[in-house]
């Protein structure tokens, strides 16, 4: 009757492919209702602004486009310069016509009230050129040729170099140069990338003590944490659940509240120092500084991302049941080996995952470093924070968060790699 | 078979007990000898103490009074790494992240044997479980039995001369269970290896082993071969737990020429074996085998006391019949007949009169 190699079809003839289809799409579009408010909500808040911020790190109008806010009209500034530097590869010596084009996108610029904002962007780069742009706007009007010889009269920074370079680099709205420098790199007059000076070396630095404290907070979270998860997994359960309740105290109380108690305890006149000054531990002239350092961020972080460690571990380690080690000892092996070879194995997919956790929630921990800091215990974080809210410099915080986060990210995949991400256990 | 004298004891409890919370023994004065060799099951409901007493003898608890010994050492102090004895558990306790061939190595390796000798042992033991092709699995990647036969494997790949079994067939469907029984007690008698096995299913105890000691509350309540456990129970619990089993209540009347004529509640008279009774006046708890239950009055001995039954209900099992009868107010009373050519097939409401050999019918404890 049916031909085998015919396509299947249901029992009036139709294939049976979209039968299925059709007998399925009103179960989908229901489930696809059901995630809809959530897949809205992610988008809007998660998935837009972090490509807002992306986005932000490599363009920048501030040298290219004017808006006025009352109207909201967009009017490209800089043209002429703009114009300029395309003509001319980097390294070429500013001529007159050159000066001539800023002069001429100057008087542009004091027209739309604008000197402000393209001073600012390159003030980024080089500091205290804002104020030059201002200076220049006003009395561009009044600029006579030669051009060159009216402008370097005015200021004689004009003729810097690193100057032109940096409007050269801003004359696009398009531009990498906060990712240089975010990791401290710069291009010098003929455009080559070179190190910034060493005082203004910074970012670098930053990221890797971000990374190395971050490594350590992790690998003390790891060694308090093991001990405190294996009791909680081999306890009785009416004792461990009182033990759990005090891991995971810290949750309900207020994140500054904790902090600040750090605050109480490490200062130099705290609990501890009195206390060991107390017990004549101690001298008074020489009271530990364990505050607004390095060891203060340490010691507060790792007690706050304890529990991250805890809960991974404990949820592996209940699963392992107890015959395991006694077939072990049975077979023949001490308690030491029956732990290292037999124990601590399975427990590897609850490090990971807590050492995961507490990693990539330490490099980007910013209100506990803020405030238990000091100048030596900041992290990248906490400059990032500073380029949205002082500095102003979005391209820059935007550059420095999109590096921490391709660095999570590879973490990531790293982890994928060696573990397998479907080993891990959070919980 | 064995002799038993205490001069070739090789396992040894000696007034053992054993409390975990310091107000109630979960073990109450334990002793056991077992010889060499013995394939020695522990059976007994949960909760009677056996999976303790095979705890106590593996090393994982501490025996709270009294003294184990293995092979004449008292092993009370003796970590459980040293004592050399192979255990099977009950889920297997397969290490997950480690193939077959890797467990089957562990204890060689804590053992420090060299490489090629490890390899020839391991090959062995697989083989002997006819596992051999399967060094390269992981123990997730096997099925129950398979993943059974790599435990049993394990434990007798160091050639210990004592091995642990914790209810270790339980987690096995019926086929396979009976497969691995038997295979388990060919290996045990090939090797001749010392066995105690821990188990709640009494069939199990009695096909495989060479004694059974049944437990309750705490105590052996009988030490003994698997036939003589069936047909000569030492008192109604071991009566009740091992096989099926009718119960009578009644006053034990008079005891003479080794008869002992109970009078049950109902007022009717029958005639049993005084097990655990001695004096008239007392109350006893008597003990009939379904299958020992006669009702073809030929068969009977002229003059043995007969009982008035009616039939309950019949139900058809194949091999053998079942009938429920109502005997002196108890409705519960089973017999089984065989289902021979000439079987009578009893039919529901029908009077009967039942009758049993004195000697199949035990008089025990109330």
């Amino acid at each position: 009757m049916t031909d085998i190699a015919q396509p299947l079809t249901t029992a009036d003839g139709k294939p049976l492919k979209s039968a299925l289809l059709r007998a399925q799409s009103r179960a989908r579009r229901r489930a696809f209702l059901l995630v809809l408010p959530l897949l809205a909500f992610i988008l809007i808040t998660f998935v837009f602004p972090i490509g807002q911020m992306l986005y932000k790190s490599v363009y920048n109008e501030g040298f290219t486009w004017q808006e006025d806010v009352t109207t909201g009209e967009r009017t490209p500034i800089m043209t002429n310069l703009a114009a300029w530097f395309d003509a001319n590869p980097p390294g070429t010596e500013p001529d007159e016509a050159a000066y001539a084009a800023l002069a001429a996108d100057l008087v542009v610029l004091r027209e739309l009230k604008a000197p402000g904002q393209a001073g600012t962007r390159i003030n980024y780069e080089i500091s205290g050129s804002r104020s030059m742009f201002t200076k220049a706007a006003r009395s561009a009007e009044k600029l006579e040729p030669p051009y060159k010889e009216a402008l370097l009269e005015l200021d004689k920074d004009w003729g810097n170099p690193d100057l032109w370079q940096a409007m050269r680099g801003a004359s696009s709205s398009y531009t990498l140069n906060f990712y240089l420098a975010a990791i401290d790199r710069e291009r010098n007059a003929s455009g080559d990338i070179v190190m910034v000076p060493e005082n203004r070396q910074v970012y670098v630095k930053l990221f890797t003590r971000t990374l190395t404290l971050s490594l350590l907070i992790t690998f003390l979270t790891f060694v308090l944490a093991y001990p405190i998860a294996h009791l909680l997994a081999t306890l009785p359960l009416r004792h461990s659940n009182l033990l759990m309740i005090l891991v995971l105290l810290p949750f309900w109380t207020s994140l500054l509240v904790r902090t600040t108690s750090w605050m109480v305890l490490l200062q130099s006149q705290g609990v501890v120092n009195d206390a060991l000054v107390g017990m004549g531990l101690l001298g008074d002239e020489n009271r530990l500084q364990m505050m607004y350092n390095r060891t203060g961020t340490v010691i507060a972080m790792t007690h706050i991302l304890l529990p991250f460690m805890v809960l991974p571990l404990y949820s592996v380690m209940r699963l392992i049941n107890p015959s395991y080690v006694r077939a072990a000892r049975s077979l023949g092996a001490t308690s030491w080996t029956a732990f290292r070879r037999i124990y601590f194995p399975q427990t590897v997919p609850g490090i990971g995952a807590g050492a995961l956790l507490v990693f990539i929630l330490a490099v980007g921990y910013y209100i506990t470093p803020a405030l238990v800091g000091g100048a030596d215990g900041q992290l990248i974080s906490n400059l990032i924070a500073f380029h949205m809210q002082k500095s102003l410099n979005w391209s820059l915080a935007a550059a420095l968060a999109a590096l921490l986060l391709a660095g999570v990210l590879a973490l990531y995949w790293l982890y994928d790699k060696l573990v397998g991400i479907d080993n891990l256990k959070l919980g | 078979m064995t002799t038993r004298t205490s001069n070739d004891a090789f396992v040894e409890f000696e007034r053992v007990q054993k409390s975990y919370d310091g107000e109630t023994l979960v073990v109450k004065d334990l002793n056991l000898t077992m010889p060499k060799g013995e394939f020695l099951t522990m059976l007994g409901p949960s909760g009677s103490g056996k999976t303790t007493c095979l705890m106590m003898l593996a090393g994982f608890e501490t025996a709270t009074h009294g003294e184990i010994k293995l092979d004449g050492q008292p092993i009370n102090n003796i970590p459980p790494h040293k004592r050399g004895i192979g255990m099977v558990f009950q889920n297997y306790a397969l290490f997950p992240h480690m193939t077959i061939a890797e467990n089957l190595a562990f204890p060689l390796e804590v053992r420090k044997i060299g490489k090629s000798e490890r390899e020839a042992k391991i090959k062995r033991a697989l083989e002997m479980v006819e596992m051999g092709r399967f060094g390269g699995r992981r123990p997730a990647q096997l099925s129950g039995g398979q993943q059974q036969r790599v435990a049993l494997a394990r434990a007798l790949v160091f050639e210990p001369e004592l091995v642990l079994m914790d209810e270790p067939l339980g987690a096995l469907d019926k086929q396979l269970r009976e497969k691995m029984q038997f295979e388990i007690t060919r290996l045990a008698h090939d090797l001749g290896i010392t066995v105690v096995y821990v188990t709640h299913d009494q069939t199990e105890a009695l096909t495989m082993s060479d004694r059974v000691a049944v437990f309750n509350d705490g105590v052996i309540q009988q030490l003994a071969p698997p036939d003589e456990l069936y047909e000569q129970p030492a008192n109604s619990f071991v009566a009740q737990f091992i096989g099926e089993n009718n119960t009578l209540e009644g006053e034990v009347k008079e005891i003479r020429d080794g008869i002992a004529v109970v009078q049950l509640d109902d007022g009717e008279l029958i005639d049993c074996k005084p097990i655990n009774v001695s004096k008239p006046g007392e109350r006893t708890r008597v003990s009939i085998r379904p299958e020992r239950v006669e009702f073809n009055k030929s068969r009977l001995k002229p003059g043995a006391h007969t009982l008035k039954a009616e039939v309950l209900e019949f139900i058809y099992m194949g091999d053998i019949f079942r009938t429920r009868l109502r005997v002196a107010g108890n409705d519960e009373f089973i017999i089984k007949t065989r289902n021979a050519p000439d079987q009578v097939r009893l039919e529901p409401g029908a009077q009967i009169e039942i009758g049993w050999l004195p000697e199949d019918c035990r008089a025990l404890d109330a």
